[in-house]
């Protein structure tokens, strides 16, 4: 539990130190709504239809964008070598990993995305609802995103074949999530597709660091 | 048995036994592609709905199962190559990975010929198998640039086992995902055995064609696979022994 607890804070010490680098993926979220409506200018009963789909895409960017931080410095200055070599378990360290680059990128997202959905002309409870979705859903988006991460990490432009690897594998998460603010909104009962998101973080967080540590042995090796 | 697995797996016993299998092979593979495309084509009564642009069934649906068999082919033999480190496994998952891909194309491209006369429309968003059927096309996609972005060929190799293994834990849930959403692809015809909704005359001749894609697939497999390990063991005696002529492996 020890290297968890150690790799999250010297994760998110290095994080405070760069806060330029804190604010990217949030600034980039809120620009990518702002494209879709200038590039749509849809009606207002047009754009609320939209709004889950549109937020849900544009956090799913920005978790994207940023996925490749979560090992590529620690790999070029060699301190990611050590970690596996050390006596610790290589998944502990994936999934404290993980966790803070939800903490970092997808915690801050889904803090703003209320706002943006009620830019959007969203109801306040269903901004509500596209918040709690957020919330269940980043942490997938992070955790499926360090499988790709690891393996891609080892090649020196990885970037473009990271989001091919990682993009089909975000579907599902969409699927739900977009679709349960839009059941809401239809005035359907969302328990259940709330819990199949939820069903997908646990599955995601209990599965991935398995598969990412067996890929980040084989990028170090 | 298990001697004779054994033996199978390393590269000179199955370079000489695939070479003794292959004529065999493609023989039965020839003629079960002639009988399943007279009965598909020829003996086999028009649809009462569709007509005769029903029969791109005998090509778009053995194409399809195909293209998901060779996926779980693929990842089981990802796994063992990650377990056992058994090469010719490795090279076997390869080998299928851009087969799998065209039969995924193939099938989607039938399925969209088949949709214009029948759906009206080339393309469906709210089909949930030609959905699933498409991101499929892209697991195969990025399986296939992940190996070819890796330098190391066996770094690369148990890179793509381990993104195999991800994509068959994804794929049911991918594939129940899309279902979430409308569907309009019409209900499993076959699947359904002991009542099957299709006609006998005009089933048998699907499930030939079935049994010929797979023997092609095999047959492919193997020609790939043995072109592949004759490059990788191209220091090695026995495929000096054959470039040479001696021949005895």
């Amino acid at each position: 539990m020890n290297i968890f607890i150690t790799i999250l804070k010297r994760d998110l010490l290095l994080a405070i130190r760069h806060r330029a680098e804190l604010l990217n993926p949030m600034l980039f979220f809120v620009l990518v709504i702002v494209l879709f409506q200038l590039g749509m200018r849809a009606k207002p009963a047009v754009l609320v239809t939209l709004a889950p789909a549109i937020v849900w895409i544009a956090a799913l960017l920005s978790a994207l964008l940023s996925l490749d931080h979560m090992f590529r410095s620690d790999m070029e200055d060699g301190a990611l070598e050590q970690m596996i070599i050390s006596t610790q378990p290589t998944s502990l360290l994936v999934l404290a990993k993980i966790l803070a680059h939800w903490i970092i990128t997808g915690l801050p997202v889904t803090l703003i995305a209320p706002i943006l959905g009620l830019m959007l002309g969203l109801t306040g409870d269903a901004s509500l609802i596209l918040f709690f979705t957020l919330l269940i859903g980043t942490p997938i988006l992070s955790a499926i995103g360090s499988i790709g991460v690891a393996l891609t990490v080892g090649l020196r432009r990885g970037s473009v074949l990271l989001s091919i690897l990682v993009l089909p594998l975000y579907v599902p998460v969409l699927i739900f999530a977009s679709q349960t603010v839009n059941t809401f909104m239809a005035g359907y009962p969302i328990f259940a597709s709330l819990s199949v998101l939820m069903a997908m973080l646990v599955l995601s967080l209990s599965l991935s660091p398995w598969a990412s540590s067996a890929a980040l042995r084989m990028s170090v090796s | 048995m298990y001697r004779w697995f054994h033996q199978l797996g390393s590269p000179p016993t199955f370079y000489k036994w695939s070479g003794q299998w292959l004529p065999w092979l493609t023989f039965v593979c020839i003629t079960l592609f002639v009988v399943g495309l007279y009965g598909g084509l020829v003996y086999a009564p028009a649809d009462y709905l569709q007509k005769d642009s029903f029969r791109i069934i005998y090509v778009h649906v053995p194409a399809a199962w195909m293209s998901m068999f060779v996926y779980v082919v693929m990842a089981f033999s990802g796994a063992i190559a990650l377990i056992w480190h058994i090469k010719l496994s490795e090279i076997m998952m390869l080998s299928s990975a851009s087969i799998g891909a065209s039969f995924t194309f193939i099938a989607l491209i039938t399925g969209s010929i088949w949709g214009k006369p029948t759906w009206g429309t080339w393309w469906e968003w709210g089909d949930a198998r030609l959905l699933s059927e498409l991101l499929l096309l892209f697991l195969y996609i990025g399986i296939i640039g992940l190996y070819s972005a890796i330098e190391d060929k066996r770094k690369a190799a148990e890179a793509v086992s381990i993104l195999a293994l991800v994509g068959i834990v994804n794929i049911p849930i991918i594939h129940y995902s899309v279902i979430f959403l409308n569907t309009l692809h019409q209900g499993p015809t076959v699947s359904k055995f002991d009542s099957p909704s299709i006609e006998t005359s005009m089933l048998i001749p699907l499930l030939i064609m079935a049994l010929a894609f797979k023997l092609f697939y095999i047959i492919v497999l193997l020609m790939r696979s043995r072109n592949e390990l004759l490059w990788r063991e191209r220091r090695s005696q026995w495929v000096r022994n054959i470039i040479k002529g001696t021949g005895n492996v």
